[in-house]
């Protein structure tokens, strides 16, 4: 192999990729670009899947506990109150009189009490959100690790991030959301992606479509409630036209209206189908609605899907998806050639995003932009334990890396999904550091260096970094200064 | 096989979570009139509901505005007075404190020159200082800092903007550089392995050097602030309850105040809260509203009291992208609107007062029919705290911190 075919194969792992591990730039061979294409044909699913819970299982699994744990407490708090009234009719009540002040913090002390039992009780019963997250981490962070490439993935990871949702909010969904909505479609058509994100439990709960009703819908009447416009505006600000291409307040609004009813069964009162998606009309708002100039007369769910169908086809759709693309895998500023190239791939393609992808890693376009793209935090960290050939994960200390270095999985601060930038990042380096040399410390006793730069990056790598890990006084140190390198930071 | 060092302390998931800071030299025109003075920005994000925080009560049609969620002086908890016509928000005891004795100013029915209703938009008009969304390779604080010369305290090539977190907000972008602090909690690279690393980066990627000489020079400024602080660890990554984020309101700011504070410490600031969308149960008076701004009051204590002397010589501007809409929506909450309030606080402005140009809340009065309509442009307010409490001059202002701002006159008066 060819000192500039192994260039080649390192960049397609670095820029398409998951980064180079023990192996993989042999599996690339002489053709990345052919290899890159391969591994789309290859399944997305995750094999160990299946013993992972659906989302609306999990979700009914929390409210479960939920409901049970305020059933504790309010049993803890009975019991208490119900103490502390036997003792304190028996002290004497001119005490009481004689100390009004002393009389109101015994109150705010009784009170304190009740409230700690109450507490104490509902602890006993465990959060399982949280054990379900740290599951769904860890598969999905191993998947990562152990791809050949990892340019599917990637592709995941994009449009998880593009169709984000918070765990902050919806904990139990947040793993499961992505396996069903978002690997389930990364690779198809983006109408389909889109129609099942939408109509997911857990991003409907997001953008708080759950409580929103139409003004005049049964339920919007009864209840004297209405219209949330979060999920509206975002879909054409974020999901699909992108800002400023011409919708306006009441396309929102009237889109806003048609998304009503779009909800989900209540875990409570359904134990086989709660947390699921359903249409429910008593809140929908009646009657037409005109969005983007368009008249939608359905009076069900397929208003919703008929809007979102027209949005996925809008030419606005196809370029602001192909620029956050070529954004994210190629340069902050991309080559409008290539940007051109894949918009109209989308638009000739019916949105086809493996097409799109296709076209990405054919175009020379990208592989010609200089590699200064600065990895996001995760990329990173995959990067650097893929080189040591590492597959496994403990998910508690994977997430709790990622929080510090400010891209904590499926919990961006809002609903635009971490940027993509170097200018929000880089100044976030130095904290990486931090993560650097703490995991070069854990793993120096078992990775060399030296066999990182010559066997997983067939020694490209610049040669004042193999000058500096040379010199360097430890193992420790050397491997720090391999991780912190442009080499592993830039793409 | 563990990816990632040990488990995040509490302190740390805090502070790592989303809250910036920056800062830059010492202005050398306000020292030459013997003062020192400290500019702390919070940039609340995702909206503030201004008529939620600070209700005109002396408006008669409030209450049909708002009904039941309408913030009273009568409510449950009341409203605190300000004057005949506004109330503060109960959650802000400390915000009311300040204000009675001159130490605050509220500026209401304020925006920036956005009219769209864009969070994303929105906030880069209000953090760049441009008119419109779309140029962001700068923020005025960054410019407001190129602009002012250095007093010859610290070379102006290199001073810094700081941040806390990962990722740096665009009002302290730009040309002088951003320093990042970060807790020191896990076992840090040692000195050797920094300069090594420095060495390589000066040989290989300049921008990757100038970062982490940036943060060299910060660990070397002081030792690492918040040393000593009681918080205990806590391995739990649980989303953030209020009480945490009350915390990490208050380890943010405080840790902002006392770099401010420092004799040798940076003059100017800016970090960012999130967490004010609320289009769901906005809860004015007892949910998430009431919650935040009692955080951020507590935020405004912490500032406070790690001021120390330097308190007298602060000012700390609050500032949102924009307002949210003046009914109640479907959800017991607000959608996105325009027009909102800004907070002014600190020892060395003139305050005790509401700055407003009240434009009514009858349906015609509202902007498009929906939102507080803006009667204040927030650059004057930005403008006249630069001029008058940094000494920026005003041409600087018109043209290079608020581009095109000509016209908006910089407000006077808020500096004692």
């Amino acid at each position: 192999m060819s000192n500039s075919a192994k260039a080649d194969a390192v960049l397609a792992l670095h820029r398409f990729g998951m980064g180079p591990r023990p192996g993989s730039i042999a599996a690339i061979g002489g053709d990345p670009r052919s290899a890159l294409i391969a591994e789309l044909d290859r399944p997305l699913a995750l094999p160990a899947a299946s013993s992972l819970p659906s989302s609306a299982k999990a979700y009914r699994t929390v409210a479960d506990a939920n409901a049970r744990r305020t059933a504790r407490a309010k049993q803890a708090q009975q019991q208490a109150k119900k103490q502390q009234m036997a003792s304190a009719s028996g002290a004497s009540g001119d005490q009481a009189q004689a100390q009004p002040e002393g009389q109101a913090q015994g109150y705010a002390q009784e009170k304190d009490a009740v409230e700690m039992a109450a507490k104490q009780a509902a602890d006993a019963i465990p959060d399982p959100g949280r054990p379900i997250y740290l599951q769904e981490a860890k598969l999905r962070t191993e998947a990562a690790l152990s791809a050949d490439i990892g340019f599917a993935e990637r592709l995941v990871w994009f449009w998880s991030n593009h169709f984000c949702i918070s765990a902050n909010k919806i904990q139990s969904m947040s793993g499961a959301y992505e396996r069903e909505a978002v690997r389930a479609n990364a690779l198809g058509r983006f109408v389909d992606l889109l129609q099942t994100v939408e109509s997911h439990p857990a991003m409907l709960f997001y953008l708080d479509n759950l409580e929103s009703m139409g003004a005049n819908s049964t339920a919007g009447i009864n209840r004297n409630r209405g219209l949330n416009e979060n999920i509206a505006r975002e879909i054409m600000e974020l999901h699909t036209l992108g800002v400023r291409t011409g919708y306006s307040q009441d396309d929102v609004i009237s889109f806003a209206n048609v998304m009503t009813g779009w909800t989900l069964v209540p875990p409570g009162a359904n134990p086989q189908h709660g947390g699921e998606f359903t249409f429910n009309p008593r809140l929908h708002e009646p009657g037409g609605q005109t969005v983007l100039g368009k008249r939608y007369e359905q009076d069900d769910a397929e208003q919703g899907r008929a809007v979102l169908r027209d949005l996925a086809a809008h030419p606005a759709t196809a370029t602001h998806v192909a620029t956050k693309l070529a954004r994210h895998f190629v340069a902050d500023e991309p080559p409008p050639v290539l940007v051109e190239q894949m918009a109209k791939a989308f638009r000739d393609t019916d949105g086809d995003l493996k097409q799109v992808a296709i076209v990405m890693v054919s175009s020379d376009d990208a592989w010609r932009a200089p590699p200064l793209k600065l990895k996001r935090p995760g990329e990173w960290v995959i990067g650097m334990v893929r080189a040591t050939g590492i597959t496994a994960v403990d998910p508690v200390r994977y997430t709790g890396g990622q929080e510090l270095l400010g891209e904590a999985l499926w919990r961006p601060s809002a609903p635009k999904g971490y940027p993509d930038d170097e200018a929000s990042w880089i100044d976030g380096v130095g904290r990486r550091l931090d993560v650097a040399n703490n995991f070069a410390e854990r793993i120096s006793g078992m990775a060399d260096p030296q066999a990182i730069i010559e066997d997983v990056f067939a020694s490209q790598i610049a040669s004042e970094v193999k000058q500096a890990v040379g010199r360097a006084e430890s193992r420790q140190q050397a491997l720090a200064l391999l991780f912190m390198s442009a080499d592993f930071q830039r793409r | 096989m563990g990816v990632v060092n040990h488990p995040p302390t509490r302190r740390e998931l805090l502070v790592g979570s989303g809250a910036l800071f920056a800062w830059s030299q010492m202005p050398r025109i306000a020292r030459a009139e013997g003062r020192d003075p400290r500019l702390l920005v919070i940039v609340l994000r995702g909206a503030l509901d201004g008529l939620g925080a600070v209700a005109p009560v002396g408006d008669p049609d409030w209450i049909s505005l708002r009904g039941d969620r309408a913030l009273v002086l009568d409510g449950k908890p009341p409203a605190l007075p300000l004057d005949a016509f506004f109330a503060l928000n109960p959650a802000m005891p400390n915000l009311h404190r300040l204000y009675k004795s001159g130490k605050a100013a509220i500026v209401h029915a304020v925006a920036t020159p956005y009219r769209e209703r864009s969070h994303f938009d929105g906030q880069d008009v209000l953090e760049s200082g441009f008119t419109k969304p779309g140029a962001t390779a700068s923020g005025w604080l960054n410019r407001a800092l190129l602009s002012l010369e250095g007093g010859g305290r610290v070379d102006p090539r290199g001073s810094r903007a700081l941040g806390i977190g990962s990722v740096t907000p665009l009002v302290v972008r730009g040309s002088a550089p951003v320093m990042t602090w970060v807790p020191q909690k896990l076992l840090p690279a040692s000195e050797d392995t920094q300069s090594r690393l420095l060495d390589l980066y000066q040989h290989t990627d300049p921008k990757l050097a100038t970062v982490l000489q940036a943060r060299m020079k910060l660990a070397s400024l002081s030792g690492a602030p918040g040393r000593g602080d009681p918080m205990s660890d806590d391995p739990t990554l649980a989303p953030p309850g209020i009480a945490r984020v009350r915390a990490y309101f208050a380890e943010a700011a405080g840790t902002a105040a006392r770099y401010l504070a420092k004799p040798d410490g940076p003059r100017v600031g800016a970090m960012g809260f999130v967490g004010w969308d609320t289009h769901i149960a906005e809860g004015v008076a007892s949910g998430q509203l009431y919650n935040l701004l009692g955080a951020l009051d507590g935020a405004f204590a912490a500032i406070e009291s790690n001021m120390g002397e330097a308190w007298r010589e602060t000012a700390v501007a609050v500032v949102t992208e924009f307002g949210r809409t003046a009914r109640i929506n479907g959800t017991q909450g607000t959608d996105h609107g325009t027009g909102t309030v800004a907070f002014l606080i600190g020892g060395g402005l003139a305050g005790g007062r509401v700055i407003a140009d009240w434009p009514g809340l009858k349906p015609a009065q509202l902007f498009e029919d929906r939102d507080l309509k803006p009667t204040t442009d927030l650059r004057a307010v930005l403008k006249g705290l630069l001029r008058d409490h940094l000494r920026v001059e005003e041409r600087v202002l018109a043209d290079v911190i608020f581009p095109g701002s000509a016209d908006i006159k910089p407000m006077g008066g808020l500096v004692g």
